[in-house]
């Protein structure tokens, strides 16, 4: 029974995602908007913690990640979905819903060929370096955006609008429940182990014979899949994008929350997900605090509890050493 | 052929501004082995400072002569984000001292947004004009170059402070002092070094040097925000890793290049039709590639990592 306990609690998560996606229309629509913004941050926070807890890179750059799968999944809703959907049988829900799934999937692919592209150069460095070149690449594509033509596919400095919303509670929490199983599994995983193994000592792990690039890539590889798939979650909630939303200032947001919930502790991350896009919600009446305090709960945490909220709990995380 | 020679001046004014700021970051590197990420915005505060000292005091510095103004407000201001600098060493990283890189580095983050964001709070988030401490006028027009008295001036002020920086890494005891730690700390401290004392000094060198940045560009670009130090401080330390982090000449080797690039760039991308705006970018492509092919940068030694 213990060894399906993750198997079974995806299961119960993805069928509780469909209830409430049933009874939604019944939830008044400012709540049902925090919980999506909560979902999509676990997605988010749970895939950045894969390469920055567990793994042990420092990435600055997920919200380039989370762009790329925006935009790839806008664009593919946008030009594709008109004829995609009768081929799959006229306008049904059946339909709508595979065509989003595509279109998810693609912004998602998008991301994950981003991350491999930057994450083969640059993962020979480690540390603060990586954490640079991330930022500089979060730049680069905010630049790119910014400067296409505004009548070309990513539409300029003014972005995308008019993306149908498709996300449901369904969509969010189903593909939350699903990164956080495959995140938690692969660290569980022998094969996941290396991960670990890099993280705690990256030349140790080499001389082991554990191929540190690989594991490294393929870290930043899956988590910027799924930093694309929120991120056309996102769009398709949001409805407009743009390249402004997706700067450093969004990456950092993601990062508070994995300091926040304790690098490498997925349950930790989840919480910190949950309790900071509300604590998110109160502060948007004092928008000029929202920052500082942000930034001085870092500043705090570092200082007085580095290694986040939650103690690593036996199920989601690895086991705590013994002596 | 004029215009690119008056892009590369251009280039090359800029590219001592970011001369400056790598030197703070490269210090900081080179004794304590982290990316201080609020070096951008003691930059900012530089600036403000000179600001602020010239609202408060602008009859008294418009009655005495532009160079003995220029020099009190940069004085002031330097000793002004010292102290800063000090007290954010102080109170955000030497409690860090011995955590690994990585937590320092994140908490770097905290106090660069930290300051941003008190500093949008304390003086608003609208671009303010900065006082024309240097006058803008043009003194040279030879030849279909034009070059104003603010920029030489920012030049020879720039190259005054990297020579007095030198002096002190290199002449001086607590120079001295700074070299033994970033060695090795732990030996530093056998022969006498209060390492506590040196970073602290570190930090402020830094921060002035930061400071005296922001106010040069400032004179050049005038017009001021919190926000103003979120690029330049970016750039520069891209010019600190490209000359070698840690070594003060390849800093101000690498400011020079990111300024000429930068500005060759925007000056010429119109030519072959790529938009102005992707010279934003330069910067950081010039980062991935000297960080592939070769990390330790121009100047810097390569460092073995044992296990």
């Amino acid at each position: 029974m213990k060894r399906y306990s993750a198997q079974i609690a995806l299961i119960v998560a993805l069928a509780i995602s469909l209830g409430v996606s049933l009874v939604s229309d019944n939830i008044d629509a400012y709540y049902l908007d925090i919980a999506l913004n909560v979902g999509i941050n676990i997605i988010l926070a749970v895939s950045l913690n894969l390469v920055n807890g567990h793994t042990g890179q420092f990435s600055l750059g997920h919200a380039a990640f989370m762009a790329v799968g925006a935009y790839g999944a806008s664009i593919f809703t946008l030009e594709a979905s008109q004829q995609l959907i009768p081929m799959l049988g006229g306008p049904s829900a059946f339909a709508t819903g595979t065509a989003f799934l595509i279109a998810l999937v693609i912004g998602g692919l998008c991301a994950a060929i981003c991350g491999w592209l930057v994450g083969m150069p640059s993962l020979r460095l480690r540390g603060d370096y990586l954490a640079i070149v991330t930022l500089g690449f979060n730049e680069i594509v905010r630049v790119i955006l910014q400067n296409t033509s505004g009548d070309g596919p990513f539409g300029g400095p003014l972005g995308l609008k008019g993306i149908p919303p498709h996300s449901s509670f369904f969509w969010v929490f189903a593909l939350a429940a699903i990164c956080v199983y495959v995140v938690a599994s692969m660290v569980n995983s022998t094969y996941g182990r290396g991960f670990l193994a890099v993280r705690d000592d990256e030349v140790a792990a080499g001389s082991m014979g554990i191929n540190t690039v690989r594991y490294k890539v393929t870290a930043f590889v899956t988590g910027s899949f799924f930093a694309g798939l929120a991120g056309g979650l996102y769009a398709h909630l949001r409805t407009t994008i743009s390249p402004e939303g997706f700067n450093f200032l969004k990456s950092f947001d993601i990062v508070v929350i994995v300091i926040l919930g304790g690098m490498g502790s997925t349950a930790g991350v989840v919480l910190a997900a949950i309790l900071l896009t509300v604590l998110n919600e109160f502060l948007r009446d004092a928008e000029e605090y929202r920052m500082i305090v942000f930034s001085l709960l870092l500043i705090i945490m570092m200082i007085v509890r580095p290694q986040g909220l939650l103690p690593s709990l036996p199920f989601l995380n690895r086991k705590k050493k013994s002596a | 052929m004029e215009q690119f020679f008056q892009q590369l001046l251009n280039g090359l004014f800029q590219g001592s501004i970011y001369a400056l700021i790598a030197l703070g970051y490269t210090m900081v590197y080179g004794v304590l082995r982290f990316i201080n990420f609020a070096h951008g915005d003691v930059f900012m505060l530089g600036a403000f400072t000179a600001f602020g000292l010239h609202k408060w005091l602008g009859p008294t510095f418009a009655a005495i002569p532009w160079p003995v103004s220029l020099a009190l407000t940069l004085l002031i201001s330097m000793v002004v984000c010292a102290v800063l600098g000090m007290v954010v060493e102080r109170l955000a990283y030497r409690p860090l001292r011995n955590r690994p890189r990585l937590n320092v580095l994140i908490t770097a983050i905290g106090v660069s947004l930290f300051i941003e964001y008190t500093g949008q709070l304390a003086f608003g988030a609208t671009q303010r004009p900065f006082p024309e401490l240097i006058p803008r006028t043009a003194i040279a027009n030879t030849g279909g170059l034009t070059i104003s008295i603010a920029q030489v001036v920012v030049l020879a002020t720039t190259v005054l402070l990297l020579v007095g920086l030198r002096f002190i890494v290199m002449k001086t005891k607590m120079g001295l002092a700074m070299r033994a730690l970033s060695l090795n700390p732990t030996a530093s401290t056998l022969m006498g070094v209060n390492n506590g004392v040196v970073i602290s000094f570190t930090f402020g060198l830094g921060s002035a040097l930061a400071a005296a940045g922001g106010i040069l560009y400032a004179s050049l670009y005038p017009s001021i925000e919190p926000f103003m130090g979120v690029q330049p401080g970016l750039k520069a330390f891209v010019a600190a890793v490209l000359g070698g982090i840690g070594n003060i000449p390849g800093a101000a080797l690498g400011g020079l290049i990111i300024g000429i690039t930068e500005t060759l760039v925007k000056g010429y991308s119109q030519n072959v039709g790529i938009p102005s705006g992707y010279s934003e970018g330069v910067a950081f492509v010039i980062l991935i590639l000297i960080l592939v092919f070769k990390p330790s940068g121009l100047l810097g030694k390569v460092e073995r990592e044992k296990v």
